[in-house]
């Protein structure tokens, strides 16, 4: 009697087990395929781009898109020149980090090494409030606020330019800039410092001459972040540079970007299938193998630059 | 002796001018929020009434509210918090906890990191292929919830990352110890414990996603709706609907982009009082999730 009941409580317990295994068993593939999510997200975003992207370039010659001079996806006599809209978009962010990149820069420079703790925990979550505003709202203070500013120092402006939107950009990417190189350079091991202090170095001369160079790859980092973000941006260039395709390397010009056409476009009602819809994808593709680029290259200078302390 | 000193006088005032272009920096920064700020609620604070939040948008900019527009985001942000918490959340736990250290968790972690990088407009042109023609959801609330959830879905995930790497080991061995298994482990300690880092993950990620215009522009978000979705809560059994889902809508950032891209400047002051509500919105969700970094970080000591 005993000894059936202790082979069934073994048997119990044996069958426990394994329902307690297949369960663990079945909870990782749960958390698997979730993280999986990421992956598909990828393929998805490849397949679609270059899916509809195929069936536009069967219609425009890949030549003509790259080499075309004008940029008239809608219009009966369709032209399909890209480099109108990299114009817009290089212009515009040349203009945001030349405002971004020395800021912040300086900015991450002197959190790191100059300020005193006190500012540094306030100066730092108020830049992460700056970066969290919606971009819609840097547009409409790029179009309302900033242009005419600037049309009082420069009265030709149009209302719709490449500048003002530019500038706000550029504020806008000063706390990514900033933050990633303060962290960069706050993971300098304090030896370093000591170092250069103790032979007689000044603050100064040790920031930009040890601390800096030592965090390289960090701020380069920081700096490609800088840059695809810049090239990405929507919503203040859609709002603030008008949407008029224009080749023009000119800021105090308007001029439509890459993202702001697929946003005109998808304002209007264009039917699923047609060219001027897979032209979006193409710009997209074009988008997304900028900053794949900017990426890859990051990823390369940080690691060719990474010093490991 | 002299020219030493002049050397030292002089070093000295190069650390003085560059701390007071650092400070000069910061200023640009707090001088624009300001201004922006400012600029916003002259303009916008005289629109802000008990209507504005109660009426449709109208073609007379006097009468014209933010009601599907405030309706339309809060749907939209359910939606978006409905996927990409439990997939942010489960997929940092992978991460975290279980992954092998093979080629598979190398491929899922670069993604990761290159999803961070894409452009949100291009998430957007994913969801026009996918969502609205592939699946054939239409330019619905679903669509845009989901778009918005892979978008912010990077952030979930390096939070929950983050946060739980920061729990000792010692708590892990000590549940074994106990005989747990690793999902008694991970439900009953690494997740209690990493719940708050995982609420600062999930709340600017929704401050992000509460604020992205261009993907749901992109899948089609139309710019004027004066109705509402379907109730989620009918009279009749089962009581519960789900019809708002499907549902067209326009959310709070495309509402402020259709008065602003108007010539009239009376829209442009409607377009200030919903840039002043969004700023309110987005702003009080990062301050409450900073500070809820600022007590854990004072809190908790292992």
């Amino acid at each position: 009697m005993s000894a059936v009941m202790q082979a069934g409580i073994g048997g119990d317990r044996l069958a426990r087990r394994r329902a307690r295994v297949i369960r663990e068993r079945i909870i990782e593939l749960i958390l698997f395929l979730a993280a999986l999510v990421s992956v598909f997200t990828t393929v998805g975003i490849v397949y679609i781009l270059v899916k509809e992207s195929v069936v536009f370039f069967e219609q425009v010659p890949i030549t003509r898109f790259l080499t075309d001079t004008q940029w008239t996806p809608l219009f009966d006599d369709a032209h399909f020149g890209i480099v109108v809209l990299l114009s817009g978009t290089l212009t515009s962010s040349a203009v945001a980090l030349s405002i971004a990149i020395p800021l912040g820069t300086v900015i991450a420079i002197y959190l790191s090494e100059f300020a005193p703790f006190k500012l540094r925990e306030v100066a730092k979550p108020f830049l992460e409030m700056l970066g969290g505003v919606p971009t819609i709202i840097y547009g409409y203070f790029a179009l309302l606020f900033v242009t005419p500013l600037l049309q009082k120092i420069y009265p030709e402006l149009p209302g719709f330019n490449l500048l003002s939107a530019g500038i706000v950009m550029g504020i806008m990417i000063i706390p990514y800039v900033s933050s990633i190189s303060e962290d960069a350079m706050r993971a300098v091991p304090m030896s370093l410092r000591e170092g250069s202090y103790a032979v007689g170095a000044t603050r100064f001369q040790t920031a930009v001459k040890v601390v800096v160079p030592a965090a390289f790859s960090g701020i380069a980092s920081a700096y490609i972040l800088g840059i695809s973000r810049a090239v990405g941006e929507t919503m203040i260039l859609a709002v603030a540079a008008g949407m008029q395709p224009n080749l023009t390397f000119n800021p105090l010009e308007p001029a439509a970007t890459i993202t702001a056409f697929i946003v005109q476009v998808a304002l209007g009602d264009l039917p699923h299938g047609s060219v001027g819809y897979q032209t979006i994808f193409a710009a997209g593709l074009t988008l997304m193998v900028f900053t794949l680029a900017c990426n890859i290259g990051g990823h390369l200078l940080r690691k060719s630059f990474r010093e490991a302390y | 002796m002299k020219p030493i000193k002049d050397l030292i006088r002089r070093r000295k005032r190069w650390d003085a001018i560059f701390a007071a272009c650092g400070l000069a920096a910061l200023m640009v920064g707090v001088l624009t929020f300001t201004a922006l700020f400012v600029d916003m609620a002259i303009d916008g604070v005289g629109r802000l009434s008990w209507d504005f939040f109660t009426n449709f948008p109208s073609r007379r900019p006097g009468q014209a509210g933010i009601l599907s527009a405030w309706v339309g985001s809060t749907l939209v942000m359910l939606t978006t918090a409905f996927f990409a918490v439990p997939l942010g959340v489960a997929a940092g736990i992978y991460l975290e906890e279980y992954a092998p250290k093979n080629w598979v968790t190398d491929v899922i972690e670069i993604n990761i990191t290159n999803l961070a990088g894409v452009p949100s407009i291009v998430y957007g042109l994913l969801a026009l292929g996918l969502f609205v023609y592939q699946f054939g959801l239409g330019q619905s609330i679903l669509s845009a919830g989901l778009t918005l959830a892979l978008l912010i879905l990077p952030v979930v995930i390096v939070a929950t990352r983050e946060a739980i790497r920061s729990i000792p080991q010692a708590i892990r061995e000590g549940s074994y110890a106990l005989g747990a298994t690793k999902w008694q482990t991970t439900s009953h300690h690494i997740l209690p414990y990493s719940l708050a880092g995982i609420m600062t993950g999930v709340i600017i990620g929704m401050a992000r996603a509460i604020g992205e215009t261009a993907p749901v522009i992109t899948i089609g978000a139309l710019t004027f709706i004066a109705f509402l979705p379907p109730p989620p809560i009918t009279a009749e059994p089962p009581f519960l609907s789900f019809e708002w889902i499907m549902s067209p809508f326009t959310v709070m950032p495309i509402q402020m982009f259709n008065w602003t891209s108007r010539p009239e400047a009376a829209f442009h002051h409607n377009a200030a009082a919903a840039g002043l509500v969004l700023v309110v919105m987005t702003l009080s969700m990062n301050a409450l999730a900073i500070y809820i970094r600022y007590r854990l970080r004072k809190n908790i000591k292992w």
